[in-house]
């Protein structure tokens, strides 16, 4: 075997990949090649570290040395000052990674202490277009344990004691669901992987196919052995382009390696994986609707029962999990339930991925074991709120979730404790807004995503979330009534009750999230025709203040309306009927002199 | 892949490559001088001596690095090693030879090879 002294990993996640790292790793190899290093240094392009706000990601080992926003050009400096004379390049190190000279290793970076990585074991760490990596970190060795060590029932009761719980939203008990796909009677069965992750501002399960797709492959197998399926498919939206196709190199290796197909580990069990595209539709992630769509119909859901244990693909028992719960099941049979069951809250087991997004510092994805407190996440790994903001909610949960106000920071995340402040887990986007965020505006944008991806085959889902979302736009543009605020409130527990699938379901969420936590935003829309953050363009006015202004013209040589007039060092006016709101002159205003209120 | 047996085959030898890849804070640290002289007075022969010697044992906790100019050109290629709690060891005009001994003495046995330590040329 050859013997690397250095290695150089490089973040191929979607994040940084769109940040140009690919050129970053193409860079490497030909500077290394350059100076004869090629043999010496070994570059890896691995999955996203989390980080992907300061990307592209650079490591190198054995130092630990953590680069960020690389481009081509440090690329020259990086080999020739750190891989070549063993000069770490101070200048271009994460800005906390490096304190008293002394390079911090990468589990002493703020973002990384309160992490645990188990379902992104393998994410930044390994190759995912190698399948010796994935087996050098024990992969496929819970697979091998599976099929020749345990009888499918045993492995089930593991996960029953581990207390896993479904990623994709709703936490069902996955040995439970598990069980009774195993029961079910039929002559075929199949494993389905639900990796549709249609969730704004949601990235989870993307960088587990993208950075670690073996780990899915042998748990999926697992899956297979243990309710007697044969076949699986693995639900991927044809937008994800680098999970695709890493998905279907390792499914390629699993095959020569005979890790995939007939007989595997000589124990008479034959499975095999298909990866079928999705054209990317929210309500395709419903599990029955995915189901329609995998058999070429139109993804729309069905009513349960029949739940897809029993009558699933083909009306054959199928077993569907989420790609973060599938994940985590290597770990558990290798580890032991008893592992498991130590992390994480009493109900909740495990860790959960997030995608921190919105008013934070350090956007990203980050794994945190459960019971983690919202203010954890925020203030520590996440780094807070940039600019100096102040925190004003979290959102969770996408679309099916709600807001948590700041009075909750403290909040455990967790299935049960989330659902008691009236949001959900969801998949897990986590977006953070501070006091520029509008809330009734908040709660329109993930309306209008509802509106827009409903299927149209119920009428509440169909004609109640379209009557919810024309009642938000009256209140934001300034005609709402106190009424209309009763009305919304009224339709949206209707639609939760008669909508006949979770999208329908859970649609009004946000809505009733916002307006327990911030009636006030609601009231002073309808009451006082005005936006108390700011964002709602037609309650805005824009002013000029007499003492400050200077007389200086600038504003209305930028206005494009021409609302602006006056006098050469006299105060300048805006002419409120003619003014369109777009903010151009307080931009350009050197003295501070307009405010927007 | 019909056993486990195989399975561990490739696992044992993927896994030093994929070890590298550690967060250390503690265990020994072995720093060789890789500026411009010791390279031409022979560093990477010797770097890579450290390496194998290294896997071929299995040490799991030792980590072989790299540094720029030391200070003492004339005594490449110099080597520094550090044991967690202990003072740093320099040895100097190593060559592959002599690395397989500090590897055998200091770092499994924990016994300095005084002969080829700065101390015993200056
Ligand atoms: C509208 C809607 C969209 C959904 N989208 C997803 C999705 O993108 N990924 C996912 O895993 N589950 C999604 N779900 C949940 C699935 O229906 C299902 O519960 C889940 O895949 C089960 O896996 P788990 O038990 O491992 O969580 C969605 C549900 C609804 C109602
Ligand atoms: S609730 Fe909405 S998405 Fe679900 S079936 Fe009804 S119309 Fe379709
Ligand atoms: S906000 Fe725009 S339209 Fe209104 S006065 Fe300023 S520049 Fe003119
Ligand atoms: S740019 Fe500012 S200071 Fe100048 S005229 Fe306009 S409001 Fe007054
Ligand atoms: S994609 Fe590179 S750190 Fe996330
Ligand atoms: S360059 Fe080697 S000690 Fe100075």
């Amino acid at each position: 075997m050859e013997l690397y002294r250095s290695h150089v990993l490089i973040c191929g996640g979607t994040g940084c990949t769109s940040s140009g790292s690919d050129k970053v790793a193409d860079k490497f190899d030909s500077e290394l090649k350059k100076h004869d290093l090629d043999k010496e240094v070994k570059v890896v392009r691995t999955g996203c570290f989390g980080l992907c706000e300061v990307g592209p990601i650079v490591v190198v080992y054995p130092e630990g040395a953590f680069y960020s926003r690389i481009t081509e050009e440090d690329v020259k400096l990086i080999v020739e000052e750190h891989l070549m004379k063993g000069r770490i390049v101070k200048d271009l190190l994460y800005d906390d990674s490096v304190k008293d000279d002394i390079i911090k290793s990468l589990s002493e970076v703020e973002f990384y202490k309160k992490q645990m990585r188990v379902a992104l074991k393998g994410c930044g760490l390994i190759d995912p277009e190698d399948i010796d990596e994935y087996i050098a970190i024990d992969g496929y060795r819970a697979l091998a344990k599976a099929v020749t060590e345990m009888t499918p029932e045993q492995v089930i009761d593991t996960l029953k004691e581990s207390g896993l719980r479904g990623r994709g939203g709703a936490g069902f008990p996955t040995g439970l669901k598990w069980s009774f796909a195993a029961k079910a009677e039929g002559d075929e069965k199949y494993v389905i992987c639900n990796a549709d992750e249609g969730d704004p501002g949601a990235f989870m399960d993307r960088s587990i196919l993208e950075g670690d797709p073996h780990a899915i492959i042998e748990a999926m197998t697992i899956a297979g052995y243990c309710i007697d399926a044969s076949q699986g498919f693995i639900y991927v939206r044809a937008e994800y382009p680098i999970a695709v196709k890493r998905l279907n190199i390792a499914i390629n290796q699993a095959k020569e390696y005979g890790l995939l197909g007939k007989n595997i580990f000589d124990s008479g069990f034959d499975f095999d994986l298909e990866v079928r595209l999705g054209a990317g539709a929210f309500v395709c992630g419903e599990e029955t609707a995915l189901i329609s769509s995998i058999e070429g119909k139109r993804g729309e859901p069905t009513p349960k029962p029949p739940f897809p244990a029993n009558e699933g693909v083909f009306g054959k028992p199928t077993l569907i999990n989420n790609v973060e719960t599938f994940a985590n099941i290597p770990q558990i049979l290798l580890n032991g339930p008893e592992w498991f069951t130590k992390i994480g809250t009493e109900k909740s087991k495990g860790t959960k991925v997030f995608a921190l997004g919105g008013k934070i510092n350090n956007t990203g994805l980050v794994e945190v074991p459960m019971g983690t407190t919202l203010r954890e996440i925020v203030y520590e790994v996440g780094g807070g709120i940039p600019n100096g903001k102040k925190f004003k909610a979290a959102q969770t949960g996408g679309p099916s979730g709600g807001c948590i106000p700041a009075s909750n920071l403290d909040v455990p995340i967790d299935y049960e404790s989330l659902a008691q402040v009236g949001s959900m887990m969801g998949s897990g986007g986590l977006i953070i807004m501070d006091e520029d965020n509008c809330m009734v505006d908040i709660a329109k944008f993930f309306l209008q995503f509802t509106v827009d991806e409903s299927c149209g085959k119920c009428p509440p889902c169909r004609i109640g979330t379209k009557r919810m979302l024309e009642i938000l736009e009256k209140i934001t543009s300034g005609n709402g009534t106190m009424e209309d605020i009763d009305n919304l409130e009224i339709l949206a527990n209707n639609i939760k009750q008669s909508a006949l699938c979770g999208l329908g379901q859970t649609a009004p969420n946000p809505v009733l999230s916002t307006l327990t936590y911030f009636r006030d935003e609601y009231i002073a829309h309808v009451k006082d025709k005005k936006c108390p953050a700011g964002v709602c363009t037609n309650l805005l006015s824009y002013e000029i203040i007499e003492d400050k202004c200077r007389g200086c013209g600038l504003c209305a040589r930028s206005c494009p309306v021409t609302a602006i007039s006056g006098e050469k060092k006299k105060p300048y006016k805006i002419d409120q009927d003619k003014c369109i709101k777009c903010g151009a002159c307080m931009e350009k205003c050197p003295f501070g002199a307009i405010i927007r209120k | 892949m019909k056993s486990i047996k195989e399975l561990e085959e490739i696992r044992n030898r993927t896994l030093e490559k994929v070890n590298l890849r550690k967060d250390r804070q503690t265990g020994i640290r072995v720093v060789v001088g890789m500026a411009t002289c010791g390279i031409a007075a022979g560093a990477r022969p010797v770097l890579h001596a450290f390496m194998e010697e290294i896997s071929k044992r299995k040490l799991q906790d030792v980590i072989v690095t790299q540094t720029g100019c030391i200070g003492v050109c004339r005594l490449e290629p110099i080597v520094e090693v550090f044991v967690p709690g202990e003072e740093k060891v320099t040895y100097v005009e190593m060559t592959p030879e002599k690395v397989a001994r500090v590897v055998a003495e200091h770092i499994v046995n924990g016994r300095v090879v005084k002969e080829f330590t700065i101390g015993s040329y200056e």
